[in-house]
């Protein structure tokens, strides 16, 4: 038995405790949010939080996320409030929106850290997230414009 | 109000913009617009190619007018029921915001309230359709509908459906296009815990589990001895030499104008150049997959597909039923770039055949390294050019021959577009190339070699663009021409490539000084009726590391829907073809792709974009697409850049400076 506290809810799984932390999400706890891109930590597609920093979940085996607090897109706000996710629909970000769980739960930990990011920063907290449909040019003003509306309204 | 949207949503914005001119006739409340993908129906078939699809760049404009009329006549027979209701002349009323009016009463009601009695009716035909400059939607830069939903995690993918009893399945397909089983074990498969069944298909051999995990486990404990088919030994290397050798010979003539090899004879200068592109995959990042709950009577299939009509007929044909018995529920597409239109159906046929094996509903997900594997590539091309100059740099003489597959032969769009052996995708953007040049000549080599190809965005364009583009480049040169000075001279008879050539070059500031170690490039090409310029800025530094800074890119695409999802594809078409310029390259040896994954087939990524600008003309030409003209110019754009900071010619891509010359 692995326990886990997946979007503050504690689940109990039994599973090989090697299967890698996505497909334990997507496959047991039915949270497909979190995406399959390469499986060799090179996209940023299933990025997810684990104790607040940005874990490619594809090669993290379930074991090591045993009793820690796992944040998955789905987690990150009930109703699309979060900064990242109103910078997103302003700036109409996503194309086909395959990548860009990992890119918004890439940049929510980027702003938890660098409130007012440049677009260094940016670049560089964003640099393992591919985008195929090349979303990046929306992805940076997105980036700021939650920067500006987390420091009106509080959060992230 | 929902829209149901017989294309598929891959990114290109179709969600939304054809319920934007649906909404537009019909005076909807566009906060209460929501969509829905069609099913598969001939009712739902692309108005131009007779089948329910989704490609070239087409679905906005080809559906345009069906989405006003139909928008139209809703609205007139909306407006007809309450005039019924209210017993006055519909003529009295006019429609806001999803309410028909009565001004002179004061009365109004919801097209909910009508919904049905209008539906009685019959449709009004001809119906009369907005004066376009009355257009409130159309023409703007509507939000898109699907955002939320892509920013929640919500949004279903193929590879996201679930069912009850649904089991996920990996297959193990022969390391060679071609190859197949010869023998297998799978009794160590089997013994992974999770693993359900082990079946053989003809694509290979599937593990079905109860999971993702456990299947691709499993699938690496079987041993498999394949037998690996005529393709066993195939190379790039071998290839690249076939193709050069091809080139000395003549090929099936897609375009001739005057004597180009007599002109080229007496030109006062002649310039000479091989292009060539490899092999490229389209690597969406979904990887392909494909869900089928097969029974007795029936088979229902979830996938991002573009090719309903005929994954359909071939979902049918494997499962022994008829194709009204299939029902295919196209999920939302993580990209597809051509990708997930095979006239073969690979993908889906293959998905069939696993859960028929494995009597159980399934779900194929290909990993990474199958998706790069599975063929349907860009094919490679190579590309002879030879031009000729008169003493005052005037271009005399053009002549181009094509080496490389054919990606109609063999498939049922052969007999139809494929004329005298010339297959139009492996040639456009060269036949048609724009330029006045009284002799010229374009040739072609159809190759057949056993490596499955495929339309991959901008398909004949993504290389035809960058050899004409980068040799009109060699000419200016040799003439002591500026490249855009050019091309606008040789394009006086061709004004919107023209246009859109001056536009960008006005916005990038064409002869403007720029930093130390910084220059420019042009190029201008036509693609999918529409016509795209881009000049990009480059620099080389001492390593011979490419860095690209800035990108401006121009866009005529005729009368448009919505310029948010315009500057957008153009955006996302301009980093496409940069991934292809700087990185995109598969590789045989021994039969094998010699790349699998992201480490040794790179994207480029948000660090390397540079700032790309999209300026779109606006005119009241027809409509052309949008989702692939962003590509074709960037590669040549660039490497025209390089040669003006360095001198130095790249002529083969993915763009490696130590073979520049
Ligand atoms: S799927 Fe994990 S980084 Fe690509
Ligand atoms: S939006 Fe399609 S991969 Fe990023």
């Amino acid at each position: 038995m692995i326990s886990l506290i997946v979007n503050k809810r504690r689940v109990d799984l039994d599973v090989d405790p090697s299967t890698p932390l996505l497909w334990v999400l997507r496959d047991n706890l039915g949270l497909n949010g979190t995406k399959y891109g390469c499986g060799m930590a090179q996209c940023g597609a299933c990025t997810v939080h684990v104790d607040g920093q940005a874990v490619r979940s594809c090669v993290a085996p379930v074991s090591r996320a045993a009793g820690r607090e796992i944040t998955t897109i789905e987690g990150l706000s009930p109703d699309l409030s979060h900064p990242l996710q109103r910078a997103w629909i302003e700036v109409d970000v996503p194309q086909c929106g395959y990548c860009q769980s990992g890119q918004i739960m890439s940049a929510a930990v980027l702003l938890k850290e660098k409130p007012k990011p440049t677009d260094e920063d940016i670049d560089q907290a964003l640099t393992g997230n591919i985008c195929r449909c090349g979303t990046y040019p929306r992805i940076r003003r997105a980036v700021h414009r939650a920067a500006e509306l987390a420091a009106e309204g509080g959060r992230p | 109000m929902t829209v149901i949207v017989n294309h598929s949503e891959m990114g290109q914005g179709v969600f939304t913009a054809l319920p934007m001119i649906l909404a537009e006739e019909l005076d909807a409340d566009w906060t209460k617009v929501r969509f829905e993908p069609a099913p598969v129906d001939p009712v739902y078939n692309h108005p131009v190619f007779g089948m329910q699809m989704t490609g070239g760049s087409t679905s906005t404009w080809s559906s345009f007018d069906q989405f006003r009329k139909a928008g139209a006549a809703a609205r007139a027979m909306l407006v007809a029921a309450a005039a019924q209701r209210w017993k006055v002349d519909p003529a009295a009323c006019r429609t806001e915001n999803g309410t028909v009016v009565h001004a002179p009463s004061n009365r109004r009601l919801s097209y909910g309230q009508l919904a049905e009695e209008a539906a009685r009716l019959t449709p009004p035909s001809p119906v009369a359709l907005k004066d376009p400059k009355d257009f409130k939607l159309i023409g703007r830069p509507v939000k898109r509908l699907d955002t939320p939903e892509k920013t929640n995690g919500k949004g279903v993918f193929g590879i996201d459906v679930t069912g009850p009893g649904m089991l996920t399945a990996v297959v193990a397909r022969s390391p060679v296009f071609g190859g197949r089983v010869k023998s297998v074990d799978a009794e160590r498969a089997k013994a992974v815990p999770g693993v359900r069944k082990v079946v053989q298909v003809p694509s290979g051999v599937a593990v079905v589990a109860d999971g993702f995990w456990p299947a691709r486990r499993g699938r690496e404990a079987l041993r498999i001895e394949w037998d690996e088919g005529p393709m066993a030994d195939f190379s790039t290397a071998r290839q690249r030499q076939q193709y050069a050798e091809q080139a000395r010979q003549p090929g099936l003539v897609a375009r001739k104008e005057g004597d180009p090899l007599s002109a080229l004879g007496s030109a006062a200068k002649k310039v000479e150049a091989v292009y060539e592109v490899p092999y490229l995959s389209h690597a969406m990042m979904e990887p392909l997959n494909c869900a089928v709950d097969l029974r007795a009577d029936g088979c229902e299939i979830w996938t991002g597909t573009q090719f309903q009509t005929m994954d359909r007929a071939t979902a049918a044909e494997v499962a022994g039923l008829k194709p009204e018995q299939v029902q295919i529920h196209t999920t939302l597409l993580g990209g597809g770039f051509g990708r997930r239109a095979t006239p073969t159906s690979d993908f889906v046929r293959e998905a069939v055949h696993v859960a028929k094996a494995a009597g159980a509903p399934v779900k194929v997900i290909w990993t990474r390294e199958d998706d790069m594997h599975g063929g349907y590539y860009r094919p490679a091309y190579y590309h002879a050019l030879a031009g000729g100059v008169d003493a005052s740099g005037n271009l005399l003489a053009w002549s181009h021959r094509i080496v490389g597959q054919s990606i109609l032969a063999g498939t049922p769009f052969e007999q139809a577009m494929v004329k005298n052996g010339i297959d139009d995708t492996a040639v456009e953007g060269a036949s048609d190339l724009p330029y006045a040049i009284p002799n010229l000549s374009v040739e072609y080599h159809p190759m057949k070699v056993g490596v499955p190809v495929l339309w991959w965005r901008s398909v004949g364009h993504s290389h035809t663009a960058f050899a004409t583009e980068c040799f009109l480049d060699e000419l200016a040169a040799a003439g002591g021409k500026d490249p855009f000075e050019l091309r606008r001279a040789l394009l006086a008879k061709a004004p919107r490539h023209k246009g859109v050539l001056e536009l960008a070059a006005e916005k990038a500031g064409w002869g403007k000084p720029l930093p130390a170690g910084r220059a420019r490039g042009i190029a201008v090409h036509a693609s999918f009726e529409s016509y795209t310029a881009q000049v990009a800025e480059v620099s080389v530094d001492g390593a011979g590391k490419v860095r690209v800074h800035r990108v401006v890119c121009a866009i005529d695409c005729g009368r448009y829907v919505n310029p948010g999802i315009i500057e957008a594809q153009t955006q996302g078409g301009a980093i496409f073809g940069l991934t292809a310029a700087l990185y995109g390259e598969l590789t045989f040896d021994q039969g094998r792709v010699q790349q699998s994954n992201f480490h040794d087939y790179p994207m480029l990524r948000i660090n390397e974009t540079p700032d790309i600008e999209v300026h779109i003309v606006q005119n009241d030409e027809k409509s052309g697409g949008v989702g692939e003209p962003g590509v074709p110019c960037t590669a040549p754009a660039v490497v025209n850049a390089i040669f003006a900071a360095t001198g130095k010619r790249v002529r083969r891509l993915p763009i490696r400076m130590s073979e520049a010359g």
